[in-house]
């Protein structure tokens, strides 16, 4: 158990740091997916079968594909050189910065001692407990995701609509 | 498995779902209107449902009862925050109409969307879940982030609404990551159940963790100081409605939740945010004051006000007593009727294009608008804090429930802020009545919906400040909740 949450932990990490790091789009993108994936496995340790199909279908599936459309249509070029100035200065101080505030966080986790975590309740992550507690339990707030989602779509319109009327 | 449908009370949520179906109907109204008709009732609708949620908010005062599965509580605390937003919402809703009108962008989206916005701030008043609460806040922000970009043609607005989501969207997680934490210590997202596992087992450190990161994340939505950077240039770029809007409706949210869960979550753990709350709150106080003296542009001006108004009413929560509590609430109503009309004041003399957003713009508006400037200075004095407005009672309970908590220094820092904050607030009056006017300010569109909503705020702004003792007394029956 413990070397596979390894081996996904590094892979999202990494794959997190390529998706910054290349210059491509659509390799950053294609990084993503890999990301999603690790992610996907990560959550199945963690017993949550729902959520990791749900990543792999909506995240995965379904919005990378729609990210990869919207790189594709846009055609995006390679930015040229020398686009923004960076000094050597900058890339050092920025890096001492960043090395010292993760350096003082792992630091800090490893000096503080976790307690044991909760127990989990019987049937924890399954499709049937996620839809029971969705329609129980946690109805308001399921019924207000509607409201959410209609707000984004309103947005979505208003904001990219070529002509209002 | 068999499934039990918990049982449910609509009228619990009755505000709620007037102010949902409402932002519905004005979807349906702007998309079936005839083409090429002047759209209208917009307003009409919006403001006809604001009305009826402050009934079915009066008529379920005095409830005190948990709903939906524990999910949102139902009691005057949440009620009194649900009074608070409506009438953030509806003097916004009144204050938008000619401005929109003005720059030809009278959609029912707009109304619509700040409807929503309110129902996301109430879930976020009653929530008793940690993830209602969540919900609650993005209901909240994705309309403020939409509407904040309204004006497409305009590359501020753009600017605005792009800064706001990036960093909003950033702060979302430091919250979602904060409540991750406390329910991996706890085990539960019910604020009840979490303050019962804090209160016997004491902290741990997934519980700081928590506890740290929901400050950041609330922080962020208050505009406390480290956490700030971004209200200025929202504030500025943002529809000058839409700031005043988002100026009241957010802050007083945010404060709503981040009152009750450290006073019903954390009261047992007070020594451990307790200081941390304290340097916040200086330096919310000290950077706001401070660097609103070398503004030039009005809006700016108040957003760094805005900030400085954040750090004022937490020290309310610091002093953590009831009249603290009380403090708050009364400030916050305070707050919404003396930043609208301020907000109110900026429409009017900006006008078209908002080109008219210097404070120098101002000079001799006293000769010119005499009625205009009486109002303005109204809501100047209030903000500094000046008897007989709602700004003096406001700081003096929460300065008041300091000492009484023996934050003598914090009260002292707080006063001396105030004095700060006369410098900036004064000058505008200075320079609407001894100033000549500068340049020729043109025709102000005085329209009869803005100069009754802005007299009605002032007027309530001294009304409150005069006799505080029905607020007071609403403030007080809401906070009984918090033991103390």
């Amino acid at each position: 158990m413990q070397i596979i949450f390894f081996l996904l932990a590094a892979t999202a990490l990494i794959s997190g740091i390529m998706v910054v790091i290349q210059v491509n789009p659509v390799r950053s993108a294609l990084f993503l997916v890999l990301n999603f994936f690790a992610l996907a496995g990560i959550y199945l340790l963690a017993n949550a079968q729902f959520i990791a199909a749900i990543q792999i279908i909506v995240y995965a599936g379904a919005i990378m594909v729609l990210f990869l459309f919207v790189i594709m249509l846009l055609n995006l070029r390679q930015p040229e050189e020398g686009g923004a100035q960076q000094h050597l200065g900058q890339k050092i101080f920025g890096a001492t910065l960043a090395g010292g505030t993760a350096a003082l966080v792992i630091y800090t986790i490893s000096k503080i001692k976790l307690p044991p975590g909760k127990e989990m309740v019987e049937g924890f992550g399954t499709t049937e407990m996620v839809a029971k507690s969705l329609f129980t339990e946690y109805l308001l707030p399921f019924e207000a995701t509607s409201i959410l989602l209609l707000v984004a779509v309103v947005g979505a319109v208003i904001l990219a609509k070529s002509r209002l009327d | 498995m068999s499934i039990e449908i918990p049982t449910i009370n609509l009228t619990n949520i009755g505000p709620l779902i007037t102010l949902s179906v409402a932002g519905l109907l004005l979807l349906l109204v702007d998309a079936f209107s005839i083409k090429g008709t002047k759209k209208g009732y917009f307003h009409q609708i919006s403001l006809v449902a604001v009305v009826i949620a402050v009934l079915q908010t009066i008529w379920l005062w005095g409830r005190n009862e948990m709903d939906f599965s524990r999910m949102i509580y139902v009691d005057n605390y949440s009620f009194f925050f649900y009074l608070i937003f409506l009438l953030g919402t509806g003097v916004s809703i009144l204050l938008s109409v000619r401005y929109l009108e003005n720059y030809n962008k009278n959609y029912g989206e707009y109304y619509a969307l700040m409807l929503f916005a309110a129902v996301g701030m109430m879930l976020m008043a009653a929530g008793g879940n940690l993830v209602t609460i969540f919900l609650g806040v993005e209901i909240l922000s994705i309309p403020i982030y939409i509407m904040a970009g309204m004006f497409r043609e305009d590359l501020k607005s753009n600017e605005s609404a792009l800064k706001y989501l990036l960093l909003g969207a950033f702060s979302s997680a430091f919250l979602l990551f904060g409540i991750a934490m406390l329910y991996g210590a706890t085990g539960t997202f019910f604020l009840e159940d979490i303050a019962k596992v804090i209160k016997s087992g004491g902290m741990n450190a997934l519980t700081y963790m928590g506890l740290g990161l929901l400050i950041v994340g609330l922080g962020f939505k208050v505009s406390l100081a480290p956490f700030h950077m971004w209200t200025p240039d929202v504030y500025e770029g943002a529809p000058t409605s839409v700031t005043a809007f988002m100026s009241v409706g957010t802050k007083a949210a945010a404060f709503a939740v981040f009152l009750r869960i450290f006073m019903d979550v954390f009261p047992t753990v007070r020594m451990d945010w307790d200081m941390l709350l304290w340097v916040l709150a200086v330096a919310t106080m000290t950077v706001g004051n401070v660097t609103a003296l070398a503004q030039t542009n009005i809006k700016r001006m108040l957003a760094y006000s805005s900030i400085a108004h954040a750090g004022y009413i937490l020290i309310g929560m610091i002093a953590g007593n009831q009249l603290g509590a009380i403090g708050i609430l009364y400030y916050l109503v305070a707050y919404t009727l003396m930043n609208l009309g301020a907000f109110g004041v900026v429409i009017l003399v900006s006008r078209k294009k908002d080109s008219y957003l210097n404070i120098y713009d101002y000079s001799g508006l006293g000769f010119q608008y005499p009625g205009l400037a009486l109002v303005m200075s109204v809501f100047m004095f209030g903000l500094v804090g000046m008897p007989p407005t709602a700004g003096f009672i406001g700081k003096f309970y929460i300065f008041s429930a300091a000492i009484e908590a023996n934050y003598i220094w914090l009260v002292l820092i707080g006063v001396v802020n105030s004095l700060i904050s006369v410098y900036y607030y004064l000058r505008i009056t200075v320079i609407m009545y001894m100033k000549p006017a500068e340049a020729d300010l043109g025709p102000v569109d005085m329209n009869a919906t803005m100069t009754t909503t802005l007299i009605a705020s002032a007027v309530a702004v001294l009304i409150i400040g005069i006799f505080p003792s029905s607020v007071f007394n609403l403030a007080l029956s809401s906070v009984k909740i918090f033991g103390s």
